[in-house]
């Protein structure tokens, strides 16, 4: 008998309690949790949120994001930025031409995207409640190495049509199918004594853009 | 060089009176746990919804535990139709076997990990050791016990029992035999050695052709894995690596998609008291051209049947690893991790430990009574673990033995030696609560006698009144006051 089969046959054992043909989508499950807990201002609080995890958070029309792009590349000195396939071209038009720009591409390893300074994507959801921005590997995120190991990631999130409220409505607007990353103020620890410190191995530092109207 | 081990460790009494003793372990303990908890109730108090948000969990998974063949199944088939393969385990030795053998067919002799309870549990790495595998521990915590040559003491913080002083030691002295060594000049500021990781670490994670993690939970109907962190370390042993390798035990699969919504809301504020959780990765089978191209997840029982097949204790297979319980636990606090002889401590621990190893060995059969039943575990579980219940039955097994599953088999557990003088004590009592004149004579004797009554108690009591102050026996019993007082019948108080 194989492993996959004697581990099978001893759960069916140890269940020899439940009644037989019990169904278990037919029992009813007691959801009395809210979906949403109804915040006033859910793109307010996604701000709030992100903050208080140490993202930092810019506002921006979409007359004024270029130049806001270019501006946080440059306060971090970034030399080189990687750009997702799809990235709307105009996002990186103030961006000098001297900052590299590196192609979200399979010959784009891991040990080449270390020599990279900064990575700039959209985002498939992002959430008030918690203050979480979650990248599906769309179009506009690209793989997921390019946003972990490069140390300075600019997320743009368009609001309010990205932005849900909770972790429920989160859930229903995304696709198991797709591999996805949540990410929640940059990478932190507290393993010493306690301490809070961001930057272990993900990016030290998260610019978050709310590109609103 | 993978740490020490918990086999033949003592009996949990012997090694939490020396725990107790270390005033800078307790010091370093109190911090810990006073601080997390604190943060925790915060957290939990954002919603208003909590405890409708509890009871769902603890009902997904007594669904997902009734039904748990089924749902494996399920599993299994999503996650080949997306790429993946599965293995079966029905004990360590055959997990270890089965990862061993699919990293050797690489041909890589390093490895990344993810921190995984499961694979502790197992010993993957001083299995992989053996057969000339390196396993690199990437969770800066983790990290610091692999380089200390230590064990962890706590779920989420495993080094919880050093402070910042030792770890800088730790990092100076051992990062040169195991890779990069620690920077000049290293100092104890928590930012300066989570630097030093990452310079550690960098070099390894972009080599790596094979990672191994675990998962928090598993979706049946999807396939899809889950794993939470903080640093970012889990992100890139899940994404980097060739080769991806995931042990998880066989509770961890949750029936739907949709069910996600109550565990990622339950895990992070219970687990490190935020909102969310740093980092979350999802993945299901491969990605072409993003992530691994071979995922093996590897399903693990060792224990875990055994445990279903009591109806008590199957509830400890809700649990979620969020540590919540060990945080505000008395014991826990003052005899701190190690002194639970196994992966899991605190609660927690003193409830899943007997049922996945058995009571066989003197520290098993003591974790049961690791405890003073005052049930604050329970109230901070987010999947309302009754373990005080299951502290009480793990308790009359080890005393009274009886029916119990060990190994997938039924057997009838021997009453454990060293409990002869409490079954004594138990029979002596029902005899005379049975036999009112003999009870009678003999209050009245002892209360005459009360004089001499001892301050600490001989023969087997010696170790009960050792801790205890022997209370002081009355001049008259009860039921010789009663009858002087209402009368004979006991009609006078009408």
């Amino acid at each position: 008998m194989n492993a996959r089969e004697v581990v099978l046959g001893r759960v069916r054992r140890a269940l020899a309690d439940v009644p037989r043909g019990e169904e278990p989508e037919r029992e009813p499950l007691e959801r009395g949790y809210l979906e949403s807990h109804q915040p006033a201002d859910p793109v307010e609080l996604l701000a709030e949120n992100l903050a208080d995890y140490r993202a930092l958070v810019h506002r921006a029309t979409a007359g004024e994001l270029p130049g806001l792009v270019a501006r946080l590349l440059a306060e971090r000195g970034a030399s080189s930025v990687v750009v997702p396939a799809g990235l709307p071209p105009g996002w990186l038009a103030e961006v000098p031409d001297e900052v590299r720009r590196v192609a979200d591409e399979e010959a784009a390893t891991a040990r080449l995207l270390d020599g990279v300074d900064s990575v700039v994507t959209g985002c498939a959801v992002a959430i008030a409640e918690t203050g979480t921005v979650v990248l599906d590997a769309g179009p506009d995120q690209g793989r997921r190495r390019i946003t972990l190991v490069p140390d300075h990631h600019v997320c743009v999130v368009a609001v309010p049509e990205r932005v849900v409220d909770s972790v429920p409505l989160a859930l229903r607007r995304l696709d198991p199918s797709r591999p996805l990353t949540w990410i929640s103020g940059p990478s932190a620890t507290s393993d010493i004594e306690l301490d809070r410190v961001e930057g272990v191995h993900g990016p030290r530092r998260l610019d978050v853009v709310l590109l609103g109207a | 060089m993978s740490g020490g081990t918990y086999l033949g460790m003592p009996a949990f009494p012997e090694a939490a009176r020396a725990a107790t003793r270390d005033e800078r372990l307790r010091g370093n303990l109190r911090h810990a746990t006073h601080t997390i908890r604190d943060k925790r109730a915060r957290a939990v108090a954002e919603l208003p919804d909590w405890a409708e948000l509890r009871a769902a969990g603890a009902a997904i998974k007594d669904r997902t535990l009734r039904h748990l063949d089924g749902y494996l199944e399920r599993l299994e088939e999503a996650v080949t139709a997306a790429g993946g393969q599965v293995h079966w385990a029905a004990d360590a030795a055959q997990a270890n076997e089965i990862v061993t053998r699919l990293v050797l067919r690489t041909g890589e002799r390093e490895v990344v990990k993810v921190k995984s309870m499961a694979t502790q549990e197992l010993g993957l790495n001083a299995a992989l050791e053996r057969a000339g595998v390196r396993a690199y521990e990437t969770d800066l915590a983790e990290l610091i016990v692999q380089l200390g040559d230590d064990l962890p003491s706590h779920i989420l913080v495993p080094a919880i029992h050093r402070n910042r002083r030792e770890i800088r030691d730790i990092f100076a002295e051992r990062m040169g035999d195991w890779g990069r060594p620690a920077p000049e000049g290293l100092t104890d500021e928590p930012a300066d050695l989570a630097e030093a990781a990452r310079l550690h670490l960098r070099q390894k994670f972009l080599d790596a052709k094979v990672g191994i993690s675990g998962a928090n939970f598993m979706v049946a109907e999807t396939g899809t894995m889950v794993v939470v962190e903080s640093e970012g370390n889990g992100r890139m042993c899940l994404t980097l690596p060739e080769t991806l390798i995931s042990v998880v035990g066989i509770e961890k699969v949750v029936p739907t998609w949709r069910d996600l919504e109550v565990f990622l809301q339950l895990l992070p504020r219970s687990s490190t008291a935020e909102r969310m959780n740093p980092y979350t990765s999802m993945w299901t089978g491969t990605s072409d051209g993003d992530g691994p191209s071979t995922f093996h997840l590897v399903l693990v029982d060792n224990g875990r049947t055994d445990t279903l097949a009591d109806e008590v204790g199957r509830q400890a297979l809700r649990c979620i690893r969020c540590s919540a319980c060990l945080n505000v636990c008395p014991v826990y606090e003052r005899a701190g991790g190690h002194a639970y002889g196994s992966a899991y401590p605190g609660p927690i621990g003193a409830i899943l430990t007997p049922q996945l190893r058995g009571v066989d060995t003197a520290l098993d059969a003591s974790l049961p009574y690791a405890s003073s039943l005052c049930g604050a575990c329970y109230e901070v579980c987010p999947v309302a673990i009754d373990i005080p219940e299951v502290l009480v039955r793990l308790r009359e097994r080890v005393v009274e033995g009886g029916e119990a599953t060990v190994g997938g088999t039924r057997v009838r557990i021997r009453p454990a030696r060293g409990h002869a003088a409490e079954r004594a004590a138990m029979r002596a009592a029902r005899w005379a609560l049975d036999h009112p004149g003999a009870l009678r004579a003999g209050q009245r004797v002892a209360g005459r006698m009360r004089r001499l009554q001892p301050r600490r108690l001989p023969g087997p009591g010696a170790a009960w009144s050792r801790t205890r102050d022997v209370p002081p026996l009355p001049p008259e019993s009860f039921r010789s006051w009663w009858r002087r007082t209402r009368g004979e019948s006991g009609e006078a108080g009408r």
